[in-house]
């Protein structure tokens, strides 16, 4: 089967490679637009967090024999909890400042950990092999989907979508939609920011984490896939525009599978066609797509 | 001070605060106390310190000295989030809507403080406007709305110590008529209030008594019955 002298094939599977690509651009783009939002610092350490959630998974598997099952939840709480000291310890006292100075410190925290991990594992990569509920495939007609592949898609879309329900829809999300907007005001009114703050950018970690634990099984587990992955977040939140948490979602999946299409169309583009999209768009819409100018 | 304040319990005193923006020194030691129940106002010219002095109490300013007693409690000390935990409900000058909150959610988002705050159905009879804007967006509000509904906000909390700032600024001569029912409203119900008005003929007949404000200091105190007397000092002080 051929549509405009594509196989179907080859364009569906390019298409789920997008669509999956597009998941973790979704809760990366996602946690980093939370953070700036209410801590107005561009956590730059995202990627080294989102490699710290695979390794944490990996260790838990080879050494203590640790299921991915279980990973998938403890990985995020440990490096969101990491998240949490970097919070108290070094961002806290960054507030008041540029944000510069919370992008350099974080920027020298993604080194630092990528250091660390790549003196003790190597650059080689690690491979996490893909459990086994998940594990084989199912032939669409079309083309061929592995299982797991499918449920790295439905796991980040749930996980984004239920992000947005609770900040579009609970009182906790209020209190962070208000303190974005004005936090020495949600201050005054007697709700705990500093308390809030510290929270958020755990979540926001975690969920770096939790897309690194998907990822585990189906790239290498390596010290710096963090940062090979990080560049074309910020591009996609330069897109999306740090505004707004819908929009940081759609723009996430929109690209991956702009990047998919691109692979099939015009291979030679696919690795710059996000940045040319980047530059598009701050050309004719500095805020990006969705935030407010 | 007349006899009628003595019996009633201060609510609020703040002895020698001096407080700081950075490097500028705004406030230079004021004192001054407000008794349950009472009304009084802060006067003074632009820049005189009034907005600092609010700001103060709710440790929205950089750097502050003296003692700030809130109910027989210091708070000096207290980070900003459990000052309103002392009963201490604030309006700032810009009123500060949550602009992508709706209406609802601004009027519901301040944590509950103390028993006896109004509820929601009570806020909306004494605002019929918000109850017919609820689901608007805060931002879509009017200037009217938006100040009913951050007076409404602290009214809901259980808050018993009122600072509003500037309230009728900017308002249409009708809304502000209807503020002055509600503070008249307020003062029946037994809150104790600090106003910042720049419109002393809307202050004048709510107030109890008046502090006159310069440079960051207190240079008067007059009481209601005082007012007559001193017209011509005031509008000549302040401006007006």
């Amino acid at each position: 089967m051929e549509i405009f002298g594509i196989s179907t094939a080859l364009l569906g599977s390019q298409l789920l490679v997008g669509l999956i690509n597009g998941s973790f651009y979704a809760i990366l783009s996602l946690g980093l637009a939370i953070i700036f939002g209410l801590l107005n610092i561009i956590n730059f350490c995202h990627g080294a967090q989102y490699m710290m959630g695979a390794f944490v998974a990996w260790i838990a598997l080879t050494r203590f024999g640790i299921s991915y099952w279980v990973a998938l939840i403890a990985a995020p709480l440990i490096v969101g909890l990491v998240g949490v000291l970097i919070e108290r310890l070094m961002l806290r006292r960054l507030y008041k400042l540029d944000h510069l100075y919370g992008l350099l410190l974080t920027f020298g925290l993604a080194l630092i950990f990528e250091g660390i991990f790549r003196d003790q594992f190597g650059i080689s990569g690690e491979s996490y092999e893909v459990p086994e509920l998940l594990s084989g495939g199912v032939n669409l007609g079309f083309m061929f989907l592995p299982i797991y592949r499918g449920w790295v898609i439905i796991a980040s879309l749930t996980v984004c979508f239920g992000t947005w329900y609770m900040i579009e829809r609970t009182k906790l999300g209020a209190y962070l939609r208000a303190g974005t907007e004005n936090s020495a005001m949600v201050q005054a009114l007697g709700i705990n920011v500093p308390l809030l703050i510290t929270f958020t950018y755990g979540y926001g970690v975690a969920l770096a984490a939790f897309a690194g634990v998907l990822a585990a099984p189906i790239f290498q587990v390596n010290p710096l896939m963090g940062s090979n992955l990080i560049i074309v977040v910020f591009a996609v939140v330069v897109i999306g525009g740090m505004g707004s948490i819908m929009g940081s979602i759609l723009t996430g999946l929109g690209l991956g599978l702009i990047e998919g299409l691109t692979r099939v169309i015009y291979p030679e583009a696919s690795s710059v066609v996000v940045f040319v999209i980047m530059v598009i768009v701050l050309l004719l819409r500095p805020a990006g797509l969705f935030g407010k100018s | 001070m007349t006899s009628a304040f003595q019996p009633k319990p201060e609510y609020l005193r703040l002895t020698d605060l001096h407080a700081f923006y950075g490097e500028s020194h705004i406030l230079h030691g004021l004192d001054l106390s407000v008794a349950k129940g009472e009304c009084i106002t802060l006067l003074g010219r632009n820049g005189s310190g009034r907005t600092t002095t609010l700001k103060s109490i709710m440790g929205l300013v950089g750097r502050r000295t003296g003692s700030i007693m809130v109910n027989g409690n210091e708070v000096i000390h207290v980070p900003t989030h459990k000052i309103a935990h002392h009963g201490v409900g604030y309006c700032p000058e810009e009123r500060a809507i949550f602009t992508s909150l709706s209406a609802e959610e601004n009027l519901t988002l301040a944590p509950i403080v103390s028993s006896g705050g109004m509820s929601v159905d009570e806020l909306y009879a004494m605002f019929p406007n918000l109850g017919e804007r609820r689901t608007s967006q805060g931002g879509k509000l009017s200037g009217g709305e938006q100040q009913m509904l951050a007076m409404a906000r602290i009214l809901r909390t259980g808050a018993k110590l009122l600072l509003l700032d500037e309230i009728t600024e900017g308002l249409a001569p009708v809304i502000v008529k209807k503020l002055g029912e509600v503070i008249t409203e307020l003062k029946k119900r037994g809150f104790t209030i600090v106003l910042v008005e720049q419109n002393f003929r809307f202050a004048a007949p709510l107030a109890d008594r008046h502090y006159v404000l310069e440079h960051g200091e207190i240079i008067a105190t007059i009481t209601q019955e005082e007012l007559p007397g001193k017209m011509d000092w005031l509008h000549h002080t302040l401006g007006v």
